[in-house]
C-alpha cells in the first residue's frame, strides 16, 4: 500500500497487530501446530491446545465461560448462526423477532431472508441521536416473540445502546436477547457475566486479529439452544462443523488478550485523538454536523455531514484519506446511508456525511493532516458546487 | 513437539512455504476492506480477483464461478442447502461414502422433509452405477458423489454420473476436496453443476474454501449479509486466507505432474513392503485410488490403537476421518463397501505429502512390523 495513505478507515477492517501476526506465523510453518485439531495423533492433540487457549482469551476480554464461545468464520456467520438459530430452533414456541432499523447488514439481510420464510419482524426506529431506547424494546415485545438483536456499538456513527437496560427486559419477558458486539468489543468494557444477554457477536478483523474468523457468544445457564446453520463432523459442540482454523483462532485470542490488556489505556486515547478531528473538522468548517449522539459514542468513530456536497465525491477528492461514506459491506449499492437516513437526516445530508475511525496505529500527525485535507477539499467542492 | 513423521496429509497438509511467503504481507501493514471503495479496499479487491482466477485455473472454471467460502464443510453445506432450500421438497441422492460435510446437511434436509436415498458402493468402494439408473427419476434435484474418497482414496467416475443426472434434470454436486491438487481436476470436462473445494488439504491455509458453480444453478445463500461474493455468501473476505489459497491452487496447477510421481512412488513402496506382512490388507487395493493415500487393515487390532502405537513412534496417521477421531465408530465408509465391523475398526490411514521420503516409508513399515507382532499383546482385540 502506498506509504501517503491515511488510514482512517479502522471500523471497516484494522490491520493485524504485529504480535497477532507473529502468533499467527507460528502456527502456519510446518515447526509450528499445523495439524487438524480433531486428530488424535500428537500434533493434532498440541493444535487443539493452541485453540483451546484462544477460546479462553476470548472469553476473558468478555466475562464469559470458555465452553460458551463457538468460532465461526466471522461475526457475519455469527450473527446469522445466532439470529437463524434461534429462530428455527425455538419456531414451535413463536415466530416474532425484534430488531432496529440500523443494525448492520448481517442482521438486517438474515431478518429479512426470515421475513421470506415466514417470521414476522419488528423493525425499531432509532431516536434522533441513533439509539434504540430500552422502552422502544418493551413495547413492541408480544408473547410469541422468541428473540431481539440489537447492537452494542452502530458501525457508521458509533452510538452505543444500552444493552444492560434491554437485557433486563428481555429476560423480565423470557425472550433471548443477541447483540452484535463486532465493533464495541475492545473498545468499550464488557462483562456478559453481569449482562442478560444471550447470545454476542464477535470479529476478529475489527480488532486487530484477522479476517476470516469471528465467534459466538452462547448462554449456558440459562441455557440458548440454537439449530446449526453448518453441519457434519460435529465440532465446537455440534453447532459449527468444519476444520478449525488453528492460525486464525490463536491470532483472534492474541487480539483478544491484548485488547483486554490495553483497554483501559487505549480507549481514553482514541477518544482523545476522535475530538482532536472534530475539534479541528469543525473549526475550519463550521457548517460540518456530528452524526448521532453527542456522547454515548464508541471512541474510534466519528461521523460527519458536510452540508452542499456528496460525501462520495469528498471521498474521492481527498485520495490520500482511506476514510468511508458508510458500511463497508454497503458501498457497492451507493444509496444514502440507511443508518443516518433512519436517524432522520434526510437524503442530501445522509448523502454528505463522512464516517472516520481511528485506531491503534493512529498518529496525532494524521489526525492533524487528514482534518486539513478533507476542510481543504469539503471548501473546493463548495466552490464548484452550483450556487442555490 | 515429536513431529518426526507426518502422514496423514489427508487430515490436513502443511503449509507451503511459499504458500506462507504469499500470505505474509497481507498480515502485515495496513490493508482495506475489500468492500470498500478507497485505495486500500481497491488494492485488496484486486488481490482477491487473482487468487479467484488462480482457484478458478486449478479446476478448469471460470473466476465468477467460484464462491470463496470458510472452508470444504461450508462450501458441501451450501451446496447442498442452497441447492435445496426453498424449493418444493424432492429427492436427494448421495452416495454412502460421502464426507461428514456432506451427510450432516443430508440430515438436516432430510428433517425438511427432503426424502434423502443412498446409493450403495460395490466392494471395492466404486458406485453402483446399475442402483443409481434405478434410483434416478424426474423428482431427483440433487446427486451428490465425491471424487475421491478421504479414507480409501477410491476415485469415482463423476462424469459418467453426470450425464445420467442431467437426463434425467437433476443437478450434480461433487465434493473434490481430496482430489484437487492430487489428480487433474477438470470441472467442465467433469460435467459437474457445483463442486466443493479446500485450501488445506493442498498446501493452503485452513478456514478457507470454495464452491464452484455452475451459474445456471439457482443458488439460495446460508450466510446473509453484506452481498460479497455475488451476493451468495455474506461476510468480510479472509483476504490472507483466500490469497494463500490462491497461491497453493497455482503451485498445485503447476506442479501437479511431480507431486503425482513423488506420492505414487511413495504409495507404491509401502504396499510393496506391505505384501509381505501377514494380516495387513489394503483396502480397494484394484482400483484406481489417489496417489498418496493406503487405507489399512490390520487383522485383529482396533485401528484407534495402531495409531496410539504410531504415535509414540512419531509418526502421525490416522484412523479413518479426523472429523469422526475419537468417536469409537467404525468407517461408514468402509461398512459401505460391505467390510464387517470388527475389520472396519482395524483400519489404519496413511496420506503422504511431499515432504516425506522413501525413509519415512522404511520406518513406518518398521513401526507396523513390531506393532502387528504384539498379537498376542494388549492391542489384540479378541
Amino acid at each position: 500500500m502506498n506509504q501517503k495513505t491515511i488510514y482512517l478507515d479502522y471500523a471497516a477492517t484494522t490491520p493485524v497487530d504485529p504480535r497477532v501476526a507473529e502468533k499467527m506465523s507460528g502456527c502456519l510453518t510446518c515447526e509450528g501446530m499445523f495439524a487438524n485439531p480433531a486428530s488424535a495423533h500428537g500434533p493434532g492433540r498440541a493444535a487443539r491446545g493452541a485453540v483451546e487457549q484462544a477460546r479462553n482469551q476470548v472469553a476473558a476480554l468478555v466475562g464469559a465461560e470458555p465452553g460458551e464461545i463457538i468460532f465461526t468464520s466471522g461475526a457475519t456467520e455469527s450473527d446469522n448462526l445466532a439470529i437463524k438459530g434461534v429462530a428455527h430452533f425455538y419456531k414451535h414456541k413463536g415466530r416474532h423477532l425484534v430488531t432496529s432499523r440500523i443494525e448492520h447488514k448481517a442482521v438486517l439481510d438474515t431478518c429479512k431472508q426470515l421475513e421470506r420464510d415466514g417470521f414476522e419482524v419488528t423493525w425499531l426506529k432509532p431516536d434522533a441521536d441513533g439509539l434504540i431506547q430500552p422502552p422502544m424494546v418493551e413495547q413492541v415485545l408480544r408473547p410469541d416473540t422468541v428473540l431481539v438483536s440489537i447492537m452494542h456499538v452502530n458501525n457508521e456513527i458509533g452510538t452505543i445502546n444500552d444493552i444492560a437496560a434491554i437485557g433486563r427486559i428481555t429476560r423480565k419477558h423470557g425472550v433471548f436477547f443477541h447483540v452484535d458486539a463486532a465493533q464495541s468489543a475492545g473498545k468499550l468494557p464488557i462483562d456478559l457475566k453481569t449482562l442478560f444477554v444471550d447470545l454476542m457477536s464477535f470479529s476478529g478483523h475489527k480488532l486487530y486479529g484477522p479476517k476470516g474468523i469471528g465467534a459466538l457468544y452462547v448462554r449456558r445457564q440459562p441455557r440458548v439452544q440454537l439449530d446449526p446453520l453448518i453441519h457434519g463432523g460435529g465440532h465446537e459442540h455440534g453447532l459449527r462443523s468444519g476444520t478449525l482454523a488453528t492460525h486464525q483462532i490463536v491470532g483472534m485470542g492474541e487480539a483478544f488478550s491484548l485488547a483486554r490488556q490495553e483497554l483501559t489505556k487505549e480507549a481514553p486515547h482514541l477518544r482523545a485523538l476522535r475530538e482532536k478531528l472534530w475539534q479541528a473538522l469543525h473549526t475550519a468548517v463550521p457548517q460540518a454536523m456530528l452524526n448521532g449522539h453527542p456522547t454515548e459514542r464508541v471512541c474510534g468513530i466519528l461521523n460527519v455531514a458536510f452540508p452542499g456536497i456528496e460525501g462520495e465525491s469528498l471521498l474521492f477528492a481527498c485520495g490520500a484519506l482511506a476514510v468511508s461514506s458508510g458500511s463497508a459491506c454497503t458501498s457497492a449499492d451507493r444509496q444514502p446511508s440507511f443508518v443516518l437516513r433512519a436517524l432522520g437526516r434526510d437524503d442530501q445530508l445522509a448523502g454528505s456525511s463522512i464516517r472516520f475511525s481511528v485506531g491503534r496505529f493512529t498518529t496525532s500527525a494524521e489526525v492533524e493532516a487528514a482534518a486539513r485535507i478533507v476542510s481543504e477539499e469539503y471548501r473546493r467542492l463548495l466552490d464548484l458546487a452550483p450556487v442555490g | 513437539m515429536n513431529m518426526a513423521i507426518y502422514l496423514d496429509h489427508n487430515a490436513t497438509t502443511p503449509l507451503d512455504p511459499r504458500v506462507l511467503d504469499a500470505m505474509l504481507p497481507w498480515l502485515q501493514g495496513v490493508h482495506g476492506n475489500p468492500s470498500s471503495i478507497h485505495r486500500p479496499g481497491r488494492e485488496a479487491r484486486a488481490a482477491l480477483d487473482r487468487a479467484r482466477m488462480q482457484v478458478a485455473a486449478l479446476v478448469n472454471a471460470q473466476p465468477a464461478q467460484v464462491i470463496f467460502t470458510s472452508g470444504g464443510t461450508e462450501a458441501d453445506n451450501l451446496a447442498l442447502k442452497g441447492v435445496c432450500s426453498g424449493k418444493p421438497r424432492g429427492r436427494i441422492l448421495v452416495s454412502a461414502i460421502e464426507h461428514a460435510a456432506v451427510l450432516g446437511p443430508v440430515e438436516d434436509l432430510i428433517r425438511q422433509g427432503w426424502q434423502v436415498q443412498r446409493l450403495p458402493v460395490d466392494h471395492e468402494c466404486r458406485l453402483d452405477f446399475n442402483a443409481l439408473q434405478k434410483m434416478l427419476g424426474d423428482d431427483v434435484r440433487l446427486v451428490s458423489l465425491m471424487l475421491a474418497n478421504n479414507e480409501t482414496g477410491v476415485i469415482q467416475d463423476v462424469k459418467a454420473v453426470a450425464d445420467c443426472a442431467k437426463r434425467h434434470g437433476a443437478l450434480l454436486h461433487t465434493d473434490a476436496i481430496q482430489a484437487a491438487g492430487k489428480l487433474p481436476v477438470d470441472f467442465v470436462a467433469l460435467g459437474a453443476n457445483l463442486m466443493s473445494l479446500s485450501a488445506h488439504k493442498l498446501g493452503g491455509p485452513r478456514g478457507v474454501g470454495a464452491l464452484i458453480v455452475d451459474r445456471r444453478v439457482d443458488l439460495a445463500p446460508q450466510i446473509t449479509g453484506g452481498g460479497q461474493e455475488h451476493g451468495l455468501r455474506g461476510g468480510t473476505e479472509n483476504l490472507a486466507g483466500i490469497i494463500g489459497f490462491g497461491k497453493a491452487a497455482e503451485l498445485a496447477r503447476l506442479e501437479l505432474d511431480v507431486r503425482n510421481r513423488h506420492l505414487r512412488a511413495l504409495r507404491n513402496n509401502l504396499e510393496a513392503g506391505l505384501q509381505s506382512m501377514s494380516g495387513i490388507s489394503i483396502f480397494a487395493e484394484q482400483v484406481e485410488r489417489l496417489p498418496n493415500t493406503v487405507q489399512l487393515g490390520v487383522a485383529g487390532f482396533d485401528g484407534e490403537m495402531v495409531v496410539m502405537e504410531l504415535d509414540k513412534r512419531g509418526i502421525a496417521a490416522s484412523s479413518g476421518s479426523a472429523c469422526h477421531s475419537g468417536s469409537g465408530q467404525p468407517s461408514h465408509v468402509l461398512l459401505a463397501m460391505g467390510v464387517d465391523e470388527a475389520y472396519a475398526r482395524s483400519a489404519v490411514r496413511i496420506s503422504f505429502g511431499m515432504s516425506n521420503s522413501m525413509d519415512d516409508v522404511q520406518t513406518l513399515l518398521a513401526a507396523l512390523m513390531t506393532i502387528a507382532s504384539k498379537r498376542s499383546g494388549a492391542l489384540a482385540l479378541a
